[in-house]
C-alpha cells in the first residue's frame, strides 16, 4: 500500500444556510479545498452524506456534486454510514489512494438538515437508530443515548453536573473558532436548566441541528511535495461496527466499535493514546463524548470526570479534546462532521488553526460515530511537512 | 408504516418470539442470520421470558412525530430473566415513580396508529409486577 498525504481541505461554517442549497454548500467547501493546491484535476469524488433523500428530494450525490464542480466524467459517489458517513468517506478515499487505483481524491462531507420542515429532520436522523426494534417504539437518537447515560450515571455513580462541564469545555474552545455554530461559552447552570429532553439530557447536552460542507484533498505522499509545501500524512484508519440495536450490547457503557477502530488505527499508525497531542472526537451528546474519550483510551472506564476537572482535555493538558468545540459548540453536519473533524486535524498539524492552535501538535487523532456507536472511524494524522 | 410490514414483526414485536443458536446456547434478539459470538447459522425458534428487571430508563419529554400525545413516557432497557435484554416502552406506572432495578412483565399495548385512515400498531411494552 502506498503512504497517503492530506494536501488541502475546505470547509463553511457550520450553521442554517437558509440561502444555500446542497450543492452549493459542498461548492463552497470544495472550491477552498481545490484553490489550495496544484494539483492537475481530481480522479475521484467521494462524499458522504446521510440525510438528501429524506429531506432534499436527492439521491446520486456523487454525480451532483461532480456536475456542480466541473469535474464530471471523474468517478464520484457518496458513502452513508449515518453520522458517520464523513469518515467513512475519508477511509474509502485513503483505501483508493493507498491502492494506487486514483492519485487525486477529494472526500468531503455536506448535510442540508434545514431543508427538512416539522417533525422530518428529527425522523431522518432517527434512522440512524434500528427502524424496526428501536424507532417502532417511539424512541429517537436522544432517547437512546439518555438510556445509556442514566445507566452510566447509575454503574459509575458520575453526577449529572460532570457531563455538563464537558459541554461548558466544548463551548469555551467553540467560542474561537470561526467555523463554529455555537461560538460562545456558556455556565454549568446554562446545561442543568436547559429543556429536558429525554432525562437526563437536557437541551445543551446536545449538537444543534445545522449544515454544513467539509472537503479534502488526498494524494501519494511521496508526490505530496510537488503539489503542496505544507501536508499531513493519514498514518492510521480504521473502520469498525457494532449491534445497530442497543439493547442487544452485553456492555452499553463501552463503544465497541470505537475501541476495535481506534486500536486498529493506533496499530497502524504505531503510536499509543499517550502520542496524540490533539484529537476530534464525535460528542453527539456529552454522554457520547464521555464514552468516546474513555474508549480511545484517554481516559480508565467511568472516569473522564476526573481528568476533565483536572484540566487535561483543554488545550495545554495532556490530550487537547475538541479545540473546534467539537459537535457541541462547532456543530454536528452530520454526514459532514468526519470531514470536518479530518479538516480541522489538518489544520492543526498544518499550524493553521489560527486561535484555536494547540501549540507543536505532532500528531492528532479523529473519530466519528454511525449511529448510537453501531459504527466507528478512526483517523490518525501526522505532521509532514 | 405498510400493513406487510407490520404484520411480518408481529412474532417477534408480540410474542416475544427470539431465537437461540443450536451450537453454543446464544439468545439472540431482535433475529439474525447467524450467531454473533460462534458464527453458527444453526438457529432455532425460542421464546423470551415475560418478567425481568428495568437496566436503565429515561423519560420521554420530547416526543418523535406520532408520539406527541403520550408524552412524558418511559422507555427502558430491560434485562430478562434469561438474560437476554430487550428495549421498549414502560407502561402503567408514572414516570416518577420508575426506577432502576424494578420488576416488570409483559404486557400487549398500543404503541402507536398511523393517523385517521392507517393501521394502529400493537406491541409488548413491559409495567411494573403486581
Ligand atoms: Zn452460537
Amino acid at each position: 500500500m502506498r503512504r497517503v498525504a492530506i494536501l488541502s481541505y475546505g470547509l463553511t461554517k457550520v450553521e442554517k444556510h437558509w440561502r444555500k442549497s446542497l450543492r452549493e454548500l459542498f461548492g463552497d467547501a470544495a472550491k477552498e479545498a481545490l484553490k489550495e493546491t496544484k494539483i492537475p484535476g481530481l480522479d475521484a469524488l467521494i462524499v458522504g452524506n446521510m440525510c438528501a433523500s429524506d429531506l432534499s428530494d436527492q439521491n446520486n450525490i456523487g454525480a451532483l456534486l461532480a456536475d456542480h464542480l466541473g469535474i464530471i466524467p471523474s468517478t464520484a459517489y457518496r458513502v452513508e454510514a449515518a453520522c458517520g458517513s464523513g469518515g467513512a468517506a475519508v477511509l474509502a478515499a485513503y483505501a483508493s489512494v493507498a491502492s494506487g487505483m486514483y492519485n487525486f481524491v477529494m472526500t468531503g462531507g455536506v448535510e442540508k438538515l434545514t431543508d427538512g420542515v416539522g417533525g422530518e429532520t428529527t425522523r431522518s436522523l432517527g434512522k440512524a437508530a434500528d427502524a424496526e426494534y428501536e424507532l417502532f417504539f417511539g424512541s429517537s437518537f436522544v432517547s437512546l443515548n439518555a438510556l445509556i447515560m442514566n445507566h452510566y450515571m447509575h454503574v459509575y455513580h458520575v453526577s449529572r453536573e460532570a457531563f455538563a462541564d464537558l459541554a461548558v469545555l466544548m463551548h469555551k474552545n467553540g467560542a474561537r473558532n470561526p467555523y463554529a455554530q455555537l461560538p460562545f461559552e456558556i455556565t454549568r447552570e446554562t446545561v442543568l436548566n436547559s429543556e429536558k429532553i429525554a432525562d437526563p439530557i437536557t437541551l445543551y447536552d446536545c449538537a444543534p441541528v445545522g449544515d454544513g460542507a467539509a472537503a479534502i484533498i488526498m494524494c501519494p505522499l511521496e508526490d505530496a511535495p510537488k503539489y503542496s509545501d505544507n501536508f499531513v500524512e493519514i498514518s492510521g484508519v480504521a473502520g469498525a461496527t457494532d449491534t445497530i440495536n442497543i439493547s442487544s450490547r452485553s456492555d452499553l457503557l463501552s463503544l465497541n466499535s470505537t475501541v476495535v477502530a481506534a486500536d486498529k488505527a493506533y496499530k497502524m499508525a504505531k503510536v499509543t493514546p499517550a502520542d496524540i497531542d490533539v484529537a476530534e472526537i464525535h460528542d453527539t451528546f456529552t454522554i457520547t463524548g464521555a464514552l468516546s474519550i474513555e474508549d480511545l483510551g484517554f481516559s480508565e472506564k467511568g472516569k473522564f470526570n476526573k481528568l476533565l476537572s483536572d484540566g487535561a482535555f483543554e488545550p495545554g493538558g495532556v490530550v487537547t479534546i475538541n479545540p473546534s468545540g467539537g459537535l457541541k459548540s462547532r456543530g454536528h453536519p452530520v454526514g459532514a462532521t468526519g470531514s470536518y473533524q479530518v479538516a480541522e486535524v489538518t489544520m492543526q498539524l498544518m499550524g493553521r488553526a489560527g486561535r484555536m492552535q494547540v501549540p507543536n501538535a505532532e500528531a492528532g487523532l479523529t473519530q466519528n460515530i454511525g449511529g448510537s456507536g453501531s459504527s466507528t472511524y478512526v483517523a490518525i494524522l501526522r505532521r509532514a511537512r | 408504516m405498510s400493513v406487510p410490514r407490520y404484520w411480518r414483526e408481529i412474532p417477534e414485536r408480540s410474542r416475544l418470539e427470539a431465537s437461540k443458536c443450536a451450537t453454543c446456547g446464544n439468545v439472540i434478539y431482535p433475529n439474525r442470520a447467524r450467531c454473533a459470538k460462534c458464527g453458527s447459522d444453526s438457529i432455532e425458534p425460542y421464546r423470551l421470558p415475560e418478567r425481568g428487571k428495568l437496566l436503565t430508563f429515561t423519560v420521554v419529554r420530547n416526543p418523535p412525530r406520532g408520539f406527541e400525545k403520550m408524552a412524558p413516557f418511559v422507555l427502558g432497557i430491560i434485562e430478562l430473566e434469561d438474560g437476554s435484554r430487550l428495549m421498549t416502552q414502560i407502561t402503567d406506572v408514572m414516570p416518577g415513580e420508575v426506577t432502576i432495578g424494578m420488576p416488570l412483565e409483559a404486557v400487549l399495548r398500543k404503541v402507536s396508529e398511523d393517523g385517521d385512515s392507517g393501521i394502529i400498531e400493537y406491541a409488548i411494552k413491559f409495567r411494573p409486577t403486581f
